[in-house]
């Protein structure tokens, strides 16, 4: 999923403050699984900054409303009539989310009330790593599922650093080092010497090096296009 | 002599059979080349090449090439490192034609310490620049000798000249997972490593046991390993190397000595700092006569840290001294 974590308050307050109506936006799938936008946590920074409006005597109102889904038209379009009645939308979904409604909402300005930080699972409940780095070019058949990209501070390819030390990262001790479970994971597997092979540099182009990206899934596209003929 | 592959003088020393030695100039946080001036003149004599550090701990320094000739020019022979930290394999290629340009010959390809780490904390840093790592140390080493040896930049490109490089790299026997360890090594010369550079060692056995690893796979005729020695200042050092350094492991003999000859000054600070020193640069030597009889060892890599004045007495004291002349 996606996970993200809500801005601090202060600076969501110093982005609405001068604003008279304000729709708190929030979206049920990745970041209401990580608690930090979905419907709920919508409802809560709204009511938070209602509280903090009525402190300093600004005059303002304030309200909340949440959609499946930020990312695909069809879950917020019916909604759209309701949003554009508002001076602000203070989204609470990931950054595609805020993006997307930005494009489509028209003369509103749409802000962001989460920092997006990566793509991640649950490894005990309420922590959140990340796990990919959406790099473009997937290596996991050769570091035995574990990503050297979005796991390794350095994002090496030819295994660990000198940094390495007991099986953490040189950055922190609360960092895994991916390099460490590679090899460890490898050893299992049986499979140590894949990791002897020297891994040339990488085409980083399909990652975010090669300029904003795009897909397009043909079948889906055609199938659209047929039954619209 | 064609049969250079650089015609550096560490190449020469190493081809020569004599143990190699390298030294280490860490350039300063200053816009002044007399520090590098200073610590040149100091190692010079002293060892065959010394390692001109590429913004270590990821510190903003004088840069390793700029530092690199400013040494050249003193008479001492400058070992370049290279981070993938701060530079893409455009920069990297440029810089590396640069140095070829300026008469370096020696260049040791390194991932360089994570932008966080900030002098292990005792600095400000830079811990929120955004870094590089297009490539690895290993890719690293592979540029380095297609440029060298096939004339042809990375991405296929033909240079006109091509730069001639004796290609260096860094290796960890001590770090985790230990096993992998050699491996990496092999790595390392198989993308290309003329000569090895090892993190400093203390614990002997461990790099016995490693060397003997390295031995089985053929790796110490592909290239000229150097054992890394941290030339020790005081027990708190060692401890903290012992504690805090990945792939470093003291042995508790070495901690007690320099306790001991801490403990023989009684209150006297100045007298505590002398003991520990001489105490010190013993553990050094006796630390490179191991290093040296362990079967594939072709030479040392000697590191005293912004403590260049010990390393002549050490060399000497180590049946090291004059240096080959060749
Ligand atoms: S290799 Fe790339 S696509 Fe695969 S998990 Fe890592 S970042 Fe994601
Ligand atoms: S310690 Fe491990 S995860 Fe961290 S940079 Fe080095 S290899 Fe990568």
């Amino acid at each position: 999923m996606i996970v993200g974590s809500q801005k601090p308050f202060d600076e969501i307050w110093e982005m609405v403050k001068d604003f008279k109506k304000v729709l708190v936006f929030g979206c049920n799938t990745c970041v209401a699984i990580c608690h930090s936008g979905g419907a709920k946590e919508a409802e809560e920074l709204a009511s938070k900054i209602r509280m903090k409006a009525s402190q300093e005597g600004a005059g303002m109102q304030v309200d909340d409303l949440a959609v499946q889904r930020h990312c695909e038209p069809e879950y917020f379009e019916p909604e759209m009539e309701k949003v554009r009645g508002y001076d602000l939308v203070l989204s609470t979904a990931c950054g595609v989310g805020v993006n997307f409604l930005s494009e489509r909402i028209g003369e509103t300005p749409v802000y962001p009330g989460l920092n997006t930080t990566f793509f991640g699972a649950v490894t005990e409940p309420g922590v959140f790593v990340e796990m990919c780095a959406g790099c473009g070019d997937c290596v996991l058949h050769m570091t035995g599922g574990i990503c050297p990209i979005a796991r390794c501070s350095k994002t090496l390819m030819n295994g660990p650093c000198g940094g390495t030390d007991e099986g953490k990262c040189e950055v922190s001790s609360e960092i895994d080092c991916a390099w460490f479970l590679i090899v460890e994971r490898m050893k299992k597997l049986g499979t140590m010497e894949k990791l002897l092979e020297i891994k040339p540099p990488r085409n980083w182009a399909p990652g975010t090096h090669g300029g904003p990206r795009r897909m397009v899934a043909e079948h889906i596209k055609d199938m659209e296009e047929g039954e619209a003929q | 002599m064609k049969s250079m592959k650089s015609g550096s003088n560490l190449e020469k020393v190493i081809a020569s059979g004599n143990p190699a030695v390298t030294a280490e100039l860490g350039p300063p946080m200053s816009a002044s080349p007399d520090e590098v001036v200073e610590k040149a003149n100091i190692l010079k004599g002293c060892c065959d090449a010394a390692n001109i550090t590429d913004c270590q701990t990821a510190v903003v320094r004088i840069s390793s090439i700029a530092a690199a000739k400013i040494a050249l020019d003193q008479g001492l022979e400058p070992v370049m490192q290279m981070t993938c930290r701060d530079r893409n394999r455009i920069a990297i290629q440029a810089d590396l034609l640069g140095a070829a340009a300026l008469g370096i010959k020696n260049c040791l390809c390194i991932a360089g310490d994570h932008q966080s780490f900030s002098a292990a904390g005792r600095l400000k840093g830079h811990a929120g620049a955004k870094n590089v790592y297009d490539v690895d140390s290993i890719q690293l080493a592979g540029i380095l000798k297609k440029m060298r040896d096939e004339g042809l930049q990375e991405g296929g490109d033909p240079l006109h000249e091509s730069p001639e490089f004796f290609i260096g790299s860094a290796w960890t026997p001590g770090g985790d997972p230990m096993d992998f360890r050699p491996y990496r090594l092999k790595k390392k010369v198989d993308a290309g490593s003329d000569f090895i550079q090892t993190q400093g060692i203390y614990d002997i056995e461990m790099f016995k046991r490693q060397m003997a690893k390295a031995v089985e796979l053929g790796v110490p005729e592909r290239t000229a390993i150097l054992g890394g020695i941290i030339v020790p200042r005081s027990a708190m050092m060692l401890k903290y190397m012992d504690k805090s350094v990945a792939g470093v492991s003291v042995p508790k003999e070495l901690i007690e000595r320099m306790l001991k000859a801490k403990d023989a000054a009684g209150d006297d600070k100045k007298k505590m700092r002398e003991l520990q020193e001489e105490e010190g640069k013993k553990i050094a030597v006796e630390l490179i006569k191991q290093v040296l009889d362990i079967p594939g060892v072709k030479g040392v890599h000697i590191q005293a840290i912004e403590w260049e004045s010990a390393m002549e007495g050490i060399v000497k004291d180590a049946g090291l001294y004059p240096r080959p002349q060749l």
